[in-house]
């Protein structure tokens, strides 16, 4: 059998037996102090990929996280553990190229709505269809923070920003719906007003076996202050649950929830099991490798130069 | 047929057999005829004959049809370009006739398929012309169909009539190509080839013999650029890749696409050329080092992400199949433009690797090379090869592949403590530490493209980021140091040094023994570590009054070539002087030469 590239490390001679492994608590997950203003929303997103990491005993060396450019995407720097800041727009296909040789690691992303839907936009579509098992949670805002207010894709009609004065004019994207659309088979929305309802659904993407897209609002209380306060209850809104009878797996219905006005519904809208990119090509490779059963590498790159004389 | 030398009667008695050690062939015709097979069969019967072999080929940009010529340079010596003229044409088409009739040497000889070509009477005096109803033929060897498909085969056996090729080996290959299809494929080949061979030359009285090569102690392997860089991809231990088609860079993806699972590895076509290599860094960071590549178009979108990997000191390797630019520009030309864009493309202060295989076997070595120094010094290493290596099939001694394969299985034990932009453990070189790895200290990497402190986490401190800086140039300048000291092709002391990168390396050599030949001082120089530089160039240059750089790009503005620039910007040598052209094509030694003369008789 010839060595794979989908090595599983072995069992570090530190760790004990998973069982008698306690969660790490936040102090031993906390690394740098949030460069986020005061009142962010993404404070508590953090906080709950903290609570995340502690209840479903994820280890330091298990953790990876991933993210782009924008305020949300310095999250890595946040979090002890394995992480990559990477360029604007390409968290995907980097967190990819980890998922896809590293099966043994559950990769997260966290990124903004710029990140994920403008200049990310193609990579957001072609990793949903590809159905690569990974997790990314957007932190919606509805606004570019870290460039101080100019106009995201995800920006409403007639919001006034730096770049548009007298308001968007824009059509802005609807995420939930984009994912529908591009083939992601699991997504959710939900809002870092309600922190159990952030947990409940992160633990949920990340038990799905494929692409799991969260939409989380979160509001940037410098450049969009009360963008969604109509889904917070504590400011007088509504937060709305999917309701308990509807069909995840019925992909128009999930599409018809995403079109409602906002604040809409929060939950999961869509989750269907599809075979994963990580499973189709392991299947490639197992069907290739058992014709190579018992032969070293050289030996298999031998076979082809043979025919090469 | 350079080199005729022994006239001797052959076995059957009527003809006369020539013997010669080497043979320039080129086959015109359009892109659907097979013409690339017949030359593939030639190349690969010289390898099982230990003889050398070059090959030189043009295919047009366009989705089907068009001109192609497919040229092949047999020899039972060093053979170290496709040769600047013919001994034969064997031509299709009327136009394949009147556009390369002019490649071939006055009194070569013109092979063509009466069906198509009607010869013109002012070339019959230059040229020894012999008509064969190739087309016609070649309907009738198989039977009468109707269809001429496999006239590419009967010509073959042409052509082994005419040299006297080896015709069971020949007839093994054919079975080779053909077996597993239909068996009435391989018959029909078969059929095809025999009639050709069978063919009464009655007009063309010589027949030729190579003499015998040297023996090899290894068997050859045939393949072109693009295969075995891929191949040595594989030898080196990469096992994950992710591209976006592209001219001529494709073969390489798709190769590996096919072979890699075999390995338990997988490539991913990716939806663009950003995606590509934000997957190959990914997967980089995730413990093994990956490929990505592209052609120069591709290799622009990527410039943003290889920025990434400089600062973040992630492992990668980057292959650039250079054509003919700007832009789209010609897709299936040859071309060393992309040079710059290699070793400067990006913004910021990025120092990275950039090394040229300068022919198809160094192409395998260099793969491995590229991988081992992206591990070693933590960085992207670029391999800047192009159109006519990868398209030119030549024959090379088999690689020791038990001695040579690696495993880069990365290690995942655990660490005491880990800092992975530590300024001063190893010299500054770190070691990437991939996810799954436990640290002890509890403090984990981050892999960043913000400037930063030694864990990886963002600083605007004003010393960190000169120190960082300096940190990032001053591994290259390790790696420069740990480089093999070059030696020139030739004395070491003349008029003129020719220097090169990449495919240019065989047509300067050919020039230097050429130009040797004649009593000229002529020598050369070719570099396969463009960026880095090895040390001591200065040195070598030293021994000559010209140093000329030969290379496939355009002169610029200021009448030096992208390589002259940087040798010039290094050394602020005045004597080093530029030899460029953009036509697309490979450099024939009679242009090197020519344009020295001149050159050299202008002052600097």
């Amino acid at each position: 059998m010839s060595e794979t590239l989908i090595v599983q490390p072995a069992i570090s001679t530190t760790t004990p037996p998973a069982g008698e492994r306690k969660g790490l608590t936040k102090k031993e997950i906390a690394a740098d102090h949030p460069t986020w203003c005061p009142g962010c929303g993404d404070f508590s997103v953090l906080a709950l990929y903290f609570k995340l990491i502690e209840k479903r005993k994820i280890w330091h060396e298990k953790i990876t996280t991933i993210a782009g450019i924008g305020c949300s995407s310095r999250f890595p720097y946040f979090v002890q553990a394995h992480g990559a800041h990477f360029i604007h727009g390409r968290a995907l296909p980097f967190a990819s190229g980890v998922s896809l040789s590293r099966p043994d690691l559950h990769v997260f992303v966290f990124g903004g709505d710029g990140d994920a839907f403008s200049i990310g936009g193609n990579h957001f579509n072609h990793t949903a269809r590809k159905n690569v098992k990974l997790t990314y949670c957007v932190m919606d805002n509805w606004v570019y923070g870290l460039t101080k207010k100019q106009t995201s894709p995800t920006s409403p009609l007639g919001f006034k920003s730096k770049t548009d004065q007298w308001g968007a004019v824009d059509y802005p994207i609807n995420p939930m719906k984009q994912a529908i659309s591009a083939g992601a088979t699991f997504v959710a929305r939900t809002t870092h007003t309600n922190p159990n309802h952030v947990l409940q659904m992160m633990e949920a993407a990340m038990d799905h076996d494929g692409f799991s897209f969260i939409e989380c609002l979160s509001e940037c209380v410098e450049f969009y202050e009360h963008a969604f306060d109509a889904s917070n209850p504590r400011k007088g809104g509504v937060f709305n649950e999917v309701p308990k009878d509807h069909d995840v797996t019925d992909e128009l219905a999930a599409y018809k929830m995403a079109g409602e006005d906002f604040p809409g519904k929060f939950g999961i809208f869509y989750k269907v099991n599809k075979p994963t990119k990580n499973t189709k090509e392991n299947e490639i490779v197992k069907s290739f490798q058992s014709k190579t059963v018992g032969m070293k590498d050289w030996q298999i790159l031998q076979k082809n130069f043979d025919r090469m004389k | 047929m350079s080199n005729a030398i022994a006239d001797v009667p052959s076995s059957g008695g009527a003809a006369k057999v020539t013997k010669i050690n080497e043979a320039i062939i080129r086959i015109a015709g359009n892109s659907q005829d097979g013409i690339q097979a017949i030359g593939g069969f030639l190349a690969r019967l010289a390898g099982r004959s230990e003889q050398e072999v070059m090959t030189f080929m043009t295919i047009p940009s366009t989705i089907s049809g068009g001109p192609s010529i497919f040229q092949v340079r047999i020899g039972s010596g060093e053979v170290l370009s496709a040769g600047d003229e013919a001994d034969m044409l064997l031509c299709f088409y009327q136009h394949s006739y009147e556009d390369h009739i002019k490649s071939v040497k006055l009194g070569g000889i013109v092979l063509y398929d009466a069906d198509h070509v009607t010869p013109k009477p002012e070339w019959q005096e230059s040229y020894r012309h012999v008509g064969v109803n190739i087309s016609s033929l070649t309907v009738e060897a198989i039977g009468g169909t109707g269809r001429d498909k496999g006239k590419n085969i009967y010509a073959m056996g042409l052509l082994a009539k005419i040299f006297d090729l080896n015709i069971p080996k020949l007839t093994k290959l054919i079975e080779e190509r053909f077996g597993g299809k239909d068996q009435s494929i391989v018959t029909n080949a078969l059929n095809c080839f025999n009639a050709g061979y069978s063919h009464s030359l009655e007009n063309l009285l010589k027949t030729y013999q190579f003499f015998d090569s040297e023996k090899k102690d290894r068997h050859q392997v045939v393949m072109n650029g693009n295969e075995a860089l891929a191949f040595g991809l594989i030898a080196a231990g990469v096992r994950f890749g992710a591209g976006y088609p592209i001219t001529p860079w494709s073969d390489i993806m798709e190769l590996l696409r096919r072979e890699l699972p075999k390995y338990g590895g997988s490539f991913i076509q990716t939806e663009d050329e950003i995606a590509a290599v934000s997957m190959a860094i990914g997967a980089s960071y995730g413990g093994r080092v990956a490929v990505t590549g592209s052609s120069g178009p591709g290799i622009s979108l990527k410039t943003e992400a290889i920025g990434w990997a400089v600062m973040a000191e992630m492992p990668l390797v980057i292959v650039d199949v250079q054509r003919g630019g700007p832009s789209t520009g010609m897709p299936t030309n040859v071309e060393q433009s992309d040079l710059n864009i290699c070793c400067f493309g990006g913004h910021g202060d990025s120092p990275r690797v950039v090394i040229a295989p300068t022919g198809v076997e160094d192409c395998f070595y260099t793969a491995i090379e590229a991988v081992n120094i992206a591990r070693k010094y933590s960085t992207p290493v670029f391999i800047l090869t192009d159109q006519g290596i990868a398209t030119r099939i030549e024959a090379f001694k088999e690689p020791n592949l038990e001695k040579i394969c690696q495993d880069i299985s990365p290690d995942f034990s655990d660490r005491a403590d880990h800092k992975p932009y530590d300024l001063t453990a190893n010299n500054g070189i770190p070691q990437h530490v991939a996810p799954g790895t436990k640290i002890l200290s509890g403090k984990y990497p981050i892999a960043t493209g913000l400037e930063h402190d030694e864990l990886g986490h963002p600083t605007g401190s004003p010393k960190l980021h000169q120190l960082m800086t300096d940190k990032r140039r001053n591994k290259l300048r390790r790696l420069a140091a740990e480089l093999p000291q070059l030696k020139t092709y030739g004395p070491s002391e003349g008029q003129i040094l020719l220097v090169s990168w990449g495919s240019s390396e065989g047509a300067i050599h050919e020039a230097v023994d050429r130009a040797r030949a004649v009593g000229e001082g002529v020598s050369c120089l070719s570099i396969r570590h463009i960026n880095p530089l090895p040390n001591g160039l200065e040195e070598i240059f030293k021994g000559f009054h010209h140093i000329f750089v030969v290379e496939l790009n355009d002169e610029g503005l200021y009448g030096y070539g992208q390589f002259a620039s940087i040798l010039r910007t290094r050394f602020a040598d005045p004597r080093i002087r530029s030899i460029t052209k953009s036509d697309g094509l490979p450099w024939k030694v009679k242009e090197i030469l020519d344009k020295a003369r001149t050159l050299a008789s202008k002052k600097a």
